[in-house]
């Protein structure tokens, strides 16, 4: 289960930026994490419920935005249905990924008094 | 969110990240990326099923390339050194990455192996990842291409079950092709499953077994390598002086 990983380097990156900015509670996480990006949200959140703890992020909420898969194709922007072929009627080139394989930290909320 | 009211709440401000979290990864992969351009190696990161027939097909590669390519490989092994003893025994230079309970090969696991690999003067190198349809496609390990082995036992709708890997495929090896006679694979079916996840589709069908389609598979391969050793299409083995394979890799 890659989603143990995809924690670890997270709250890696949470301890990171609580150094930086002095943090120390952190009460929020919001990550977007895309329906094509191999990341389960569910197996995600068990993930963080297990590790958090005795971690920056103890106690702490992950606010998960999840994006659906859009593509379109590179030359006339036309956007193709999804379980479509992945190429453009028109134009016959190779349809291109707009939005849909993100595992991205936005943001953190955290108590820092050197913000 | 208690600001000003003095209630003696700590207060709470958002710190904007934006990254992507794996960004450390992603880092790692691309300094794994300058050490393979360094070597003037073609790396390939080859993923599928446990048992789609990773190690066969490169066994199969390594005889229809001897004497034309040099071949490395490190395989990524939860617990044996299975795969590397069969693809050293075929001739490719392999070492094993043990993974434990790790469901993938990440890019510091390639770093390592490529650090400890006994050999610097590789033609192509190939990462055999753990065989899993799932998590390996997520980390980048500094390849120049991905290659999905799936065998025909597998059956056709593996593409849209597992969008993730084959999007992210440059190419698919449809393996095992000896058994279709005694299946009832429907070919057209996963080529129309493949052009519905992977916007550039392209499978060459393969057999281990037999050697049939290997010849294109090398072809493919050979397209592939990097400029500055490029060799004539019918492909030798000797060295070239103006090869920097020799010389020592930069790294910090
Ligand atoms: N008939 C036939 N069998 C094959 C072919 N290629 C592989 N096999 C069989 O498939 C089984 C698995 O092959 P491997 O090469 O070990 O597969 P793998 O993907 O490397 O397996 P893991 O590394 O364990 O995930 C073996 O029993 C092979 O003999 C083929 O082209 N034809
Ligand atoms: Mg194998
Ligand atoms: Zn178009
Ligand atoms: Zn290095």
């Amino acid at each position: 289960m890659h989603e143990y990983s995809i924690v670890a380097s997270l709250i890696d990156r949470v301890q990171h930026e609580a150094t930086v900015h002095g943090g120390s509670r952190v009460h929020r996480l919001h990550v977007k994490i895309g329906e094509l990006s191999g990341v389960e949200v569910d197996l995600l959140k068990t993930a963080f419920d297990t590790f958090r703890e005795r971690t920056i992020c103890a106690g702490a909420e992950l606010a998960i935005d999840t994006v659906s898969p859009a593509w379109a194709c590179p030359s006339c922007d036309r956007s193709l249905a999804a379980g479509a072929i992945l190429r453009c009627d028109d134009c016959g080139r190779p349809a291109r990924m707009v939005q849909g394989d993100e595992i991205i930290l936005e943001r953190i909320e955290m108590e820092a008094p050197d913000v | 969110m208690c600001e000003t009211c003095g209630c003696g709440d700590p207060e709470i401000v958002p710190i904007e990240v934006q990254e992507r979290i794996l960004s450390d990864n992603d880092a790692q992969a691309a300094h794994n990326r300058s050490h393979f351009h360094g070597l003037g190696v073609l790396a390939i990161n080859l993923m599928g099923s446990p048992g789609a027939g990773k190690t066969a097909v490169l066994e199969a590669t390594s005889r229809a390339a001897a004497g034309c390519l040099k071949l490395g490989a490190v395989s990524g092994d939860l617990a044996t050194e299975r795969d590397a003893d069969r693809l050293n025994a075929a001739g490719i230079v392999s070492s094993t990455i043990t993974t434990g309970s790790a469901c993938h090969l990440d890019a510091r696991l390639v770093h390592h192996a490529l650090h400890h690999f006994p050999s610097n003067d590789r033609d192509i190198f190939f990462i055999e990842n753990v065989g899993n349809l799932v998590c390996p496609a997520i980390y980048d390990l500094g390849q120049a291409a991905n290659v999905v082995t799936l065998s025909v036992t597998e059956g056709e709708d593996k593409p849209l079950k597992y969008p993730v890997m084959f999007q992210k495929a440059d190419l698919v090896l449809l393996t095992k092709v000896d058994l279709i006679p005694h299946l009832d694979f429907d070919v057209a079916a996963v080529e129309d499953a493949l052009a519905r996840v992977m916007p550039e589709a392209e499978m060459l069908k393969v057999s281990a077994k037999t050697g049939e389609g290997i010849d294109a598979w090398l072809q493919w391969l050979t397209e592939r390598r990097p400029a500055e050793v490029e060799r004539p299409p019918e492909g030798h083995g000797h060295h070239h002086p103006e090869h920097s394979h020799e010389q020592p890799h930069e790294h910090h």
